[in-house]
């Protein structure tokens, strides 16, 4: 589809365009033939960490999930390195590689056990674990996520699924009072380093209470990380990333990306949880998205292009905390800034987004910061006025020109 | 009347709708009765079904069920209450025949003084609140034997998920009264970074996991937690307190159904104290009691005396036994009375009578009760009595004072442990805090290290 294309584009595109003190963690991995085996976390700033991992099965490091799908790919395209896969696969991959390197990673949800998943993301986990580890549970949510908070302070890693995003404001007593705040209240003495995952997002007529962006609800608790994300290839990184994390992480997917398709590399790699993507540099404006909406962002690019723009596309990732260095950076290049989210106006990413670069960036900005945003509306189920709820492309565009009057 | 004869044979046993009943004798199946005094009018007439008709089974998802013509619901509570498990009557003799686990003599003592104990910590750190040294307390008054004697049939391995009124749950692990006192004052010395409210005690070391004031939110911790032990493959179970008021709660149930449905090893311990705040039981459910509950989750329950320390010790030693080594949750639901207010902010007076909140005080006092059975077997006297609280009392004032003079906890402990370590934006915010201070140390309290 096009957006895959889109995306791969885009990746081999920034790879060429690549900052020498920021390393892409593929190059560094094909560049160095020694180091297979090993996983570098890539940090802003050029630093690398490595973790020479001596719990995993050294060499045997499972990159695909579905073997048969990577011989059909290989033996079509055996000139590319890395595999394709959609992002579903993606995490799934992701996921079952944590699960193989660390006994204690765990997932619990509804039908995630012999169902695989409502969006398969958990599909072939539990005939290869078990049902223990991989655990279906009964419909009540507050409780589930409460069982994965208990069982995290207990020494497990388990990764809760909400069947859709919306289902987990049922948990938020749990998430709020209980996930984000006892390593806290305790004194240090609990940790909890529980991942929350699940599809969220404005879907195809899925009715409002299917529709919920959950982010803008959850960025003020304290103790959480929230991340996006966007691309397979982020995809499996930021789950790898959120399971060894010591934090509380909610993982934002977006119901209509798990069919997104790219080729990931082979060797295995953890992002940055923290650190925000570079799409496309650029030098006339500095746009900042996250999610689905970086779809239709890179698509109003292409008009601006023509156009004569020359737009700076920043996939944020991170939602908590914000990653100010590579914005900043951004900011203090462009001078204007354009943020496109799929959030409600009031109270969504974009309004701290705003904020914070107001607090930290005012002085490098010619231009007030404009926000897409979508309406403070239940998301109807008539497509077309579903349609207009979310940021399109269109209105992308206009707001660039006028952003660079 | 002849056509519904002539109905009663048609549908039985030969049509399809009908499987073959179990039994061989067939005969005429339904017959119509006609009510006393009834005319012939069909409408009349009942349907009176032979037993060998009820003799059919069938299969739906869930399994087998038996099949009767019959329209009979159960009914909401039974005619008679479950009963409840006592060991020692009220002046602390065994009742003749009680079956109980047996309590070696440094068991019984320590039980019966750690009961002590909790008493006077109730006391003293009550009377601290009052006193303004303290900004909050909440006392277990009538539940000590709950508290001491339920931690007495654990082992340390076993995982404790607390509501706030197990206090003596810690103390029987070794929690020292410096330790609670620490807590209470929220000095630099607690293990909370003085980042809780008095009586949110918590200790990883003991296997006690930090009090969350939200109802019933330990509920499915608790639950987790068993889930962790049971992959692990360890000797151990988990234990979660609630109150009645908390199985109200929606974590409750899910949490009972989870640990079923996954047979996991965690006692669910109800302490029925008749009151929530100011709601009695009859106001919180309908049930008969907490007890019941477990049977329509498919748990093991039973009911005991609370102020019974041998019918608690009993219980919970069994319910370990069970949840151990079948794997399996139990419910204990143990009946007893807050003889106490909720808290410091509450005062029960207003919404009980004083008597009846005596009579529990004295006549029903768990720890008189259970220092009879223990002076009984000679292993207590009064003055064991008069030396244990006297001096427990001075420890406790003693330990009140140094926590009272310790130092707070540093400025930079309300920036830690939000996350694994201090992220940007909390540098930046703790940096701005510093500043302010520094311009306005007139308006920052003193006695807080920055």
């Amino acid at each position: 589809m096009a957006a895959a294309l889109q995306t791969a584009a885009l990746l081999s595109a920034s790879h060429n365009l690549i900052d020498p003190q920021r390393f892409r963690v593929g190059l560094l991995a094909r560049s160095l033939p020694g180091r297979r085996g090993s996983i570098f976390v890539v940090r802003a700033d050029g630093r690398t960490s490595g973790f020479f991992n001596a719990k995993s099965r050294s060499g045997n490091l499972i990159t695909n999930a579905v073997a048969t799908k990577a011989d059909a790919s290989t033996s079509s395209t055996a000139s590319k390195p890395g595999h394709e896969l959609l992002l579903f696969e993606a995490l799934r991959e992701g996921l079952e590689e944590e699960m193989d390197r660390d006994p204690h990673v765990c997932v619990m949800g509804e039908d995630v056990g012999h169902y695989g998943g409502s969006y398969k993301v958990t599909k072939g986990l539990a005939p290869k674990y078990g049902d223990l580890r991989v655990l279906d549970t009964p419909i009540a949510e507050n409780s589930f996520t409460g069982m994965g908070i208990g069982a995290a302070m207990t020494g497990l890693r388990p990764v809760v699924e909400g069947m859709n995003m919306g289902f987990l404001l049922l948990a938020f007593n749990q998430i709020s009072n209980n996930c984000g705040m006892l390593h806290y209240t305790s004194g240090g003495q609990f940790k909890i380093p529980i991942v929350i995952r699940g599809p969220g997002g404005v879907g195809r007529q899925l009715g409002a209470e299917h529709s919920q962006r959950l982010e803008s609800y959850f960025q003020s608790i304290p103790g959480l990380q929230l991340v996006a994300c966007s691309t397979p290839y982020n995809a499996k990184g930021l789950m790898k990333a959120a399971i060894r994390s010591e934090n509380p992480v909610v993982l934002f997917e977006h119901v209509l990306l798990y069919n997104l398709k790219e080729r990931i590399p082979d060797e295995e790699y953890v992002l940055c949880l923290e650190e925000a993507e570079m799409v496309r540099p650029g030098g006339h404006v500095t746009i900042l998205t996250y999610s689905r909406m970086r779809y239709h962002v890179m698509q109003a690019v292409k008009t601006l292009v023509n156009k004569g723009y020359d737009p700076e596309v920043i996939d944020i990732r991170s939602l908590k905390p914000f990653d100010l260095y590579t914005i900043g950076n951004s900011v203090k290049k462009t001078h204007r800034v354009l943020i496109v989210e799929e959030c409600m106006r009031t109270g969504g990413i974009g309004s701290s987004l705003r904020a914070a670069i107001i607090d930290n960036f005012w002085d490098y900005l010619d231009a007030p910061i404009l926000c897409l945003s979508s309406q403070d509306v239940p998301t109807p189920y008539a497509g077309t006025l579903e349609e207009w709820t979310v940021v399109q492309p269109a209105q992308i565009v206009a707001a660039v020109e006028q952003l660079c009057e | 009347m002849a056509s519904l004869a002539a109905f009663g044979r048609s549908i039985c046993p030969t049509s399809p709708l009908f499987p073959a009943p179990a039994c061989g004798n067939l005969g005429s199946l339904l017959r119509p009765v006609r009510h006393h005094g009834s005319g012939e009018a069909a409408g009349e007439a009942v349907l009176q079904v032979d037993n060998r008709c009820s003799d059919q089974v069938l299969d739906f998802p869930g399994g087998k069920v038996m099949f009767v013509p019959e329209m009979r619901f159960l009914p909401g509570s039974p005619n008679e209450r479950i009963n409840c498990y006592r060991v020692l009557d009220e002046n602390g003799q065994t009742i003749s025949g009680s079956r109980f686990q047996e309590v070696s003599k440094e068991v019984a003592i320590k039980m019966y003084s750690d009961m002590v104990t909790l008493q006077i910590m109730d006391t003293v750190f009550y009377e601290a609140q009052r006193q303004g040294r303290i900004s909050f307390y909440l006392t277990s008054n009538g539940e000590e034997a709950i508290n001491v004697a339920s931690a007495a049939a654990l082992t340390m391995d076993d995982i404790v998920f607390p509501q706030y009124r197990e206090p003596g749950v810690l103390l029987w692990r070794g929690f020292t009264l410096q330790e609670f006192a620490n807590q209470c004052f929220g000095n630099k010395l607690d293990y909370g970074k003085g980042r809780q409210m008095p009586i949110h005690y918590g200790s990883s070391r003991l296997n006690y996991f930090t009090v969350s004031s939200p109802i019933a939110t330990q509920i499915p911790h608790a639950v987790g937690a068993a889930y962790s032990l049971k992959m692990d493959g360890k000797n151990a179970c988990t234990i979660t307190y609630f109150g009645d008021g908390g199985t109200s709660e929606g974590d409750f149930h899910a949490a009972l159904n989870f640990a079923a449905v996954m047979e996991s090893p965690v006692i669910f311990f109800c302490r029925n104290n008749g009151w929530a705040i100011s709601t009695p039981t009859a106001e919180q459910f309908r049930s008969d009691g907490a007890v019941v509950r477990g049977q329509a989750y498919g748990i093991h329950s039973i009911r005991i005396d609370g102020n019974d320390a041998l019918a608690v010790y009993s219980a919970v030693h069994a319910a370990r036994e069970m949840a151990v080594h079948d794997c399996r949750p139990v419910l204990v639901e143990a009946l007893t009375y807050r003889a106490g207010h909720h808290s410091t902010s509450d005062d029960s007076t207003k919404y009980r009578s004083t008597d009846e909140i005596q009579h529990w005080k004295t006549a029903r006092d768990p720890v008189s009760r259970f220092r009879n059975w223990v002076e009984g077997n000679g292993w207590w006297s009064e003055a064991a009595e008069v030396e244990h609280r006297s001096s427990t009392r001075k420890e406790l004032l003693q330990a009140i004072q140094v926590a009272e003079r310790a130092e707070k906890p540093p400025l930079s402990e309300l920036f830690t442990d939000v996350y694994d370590r201090v992220p940007s934006n909390l540098w930046e915010q703790e940096k701005s805090l510093r500043e302010t201070i520094k311009k306005h140390p007139k308006d920052y309290p003193s006695d807080v290290p920055v």
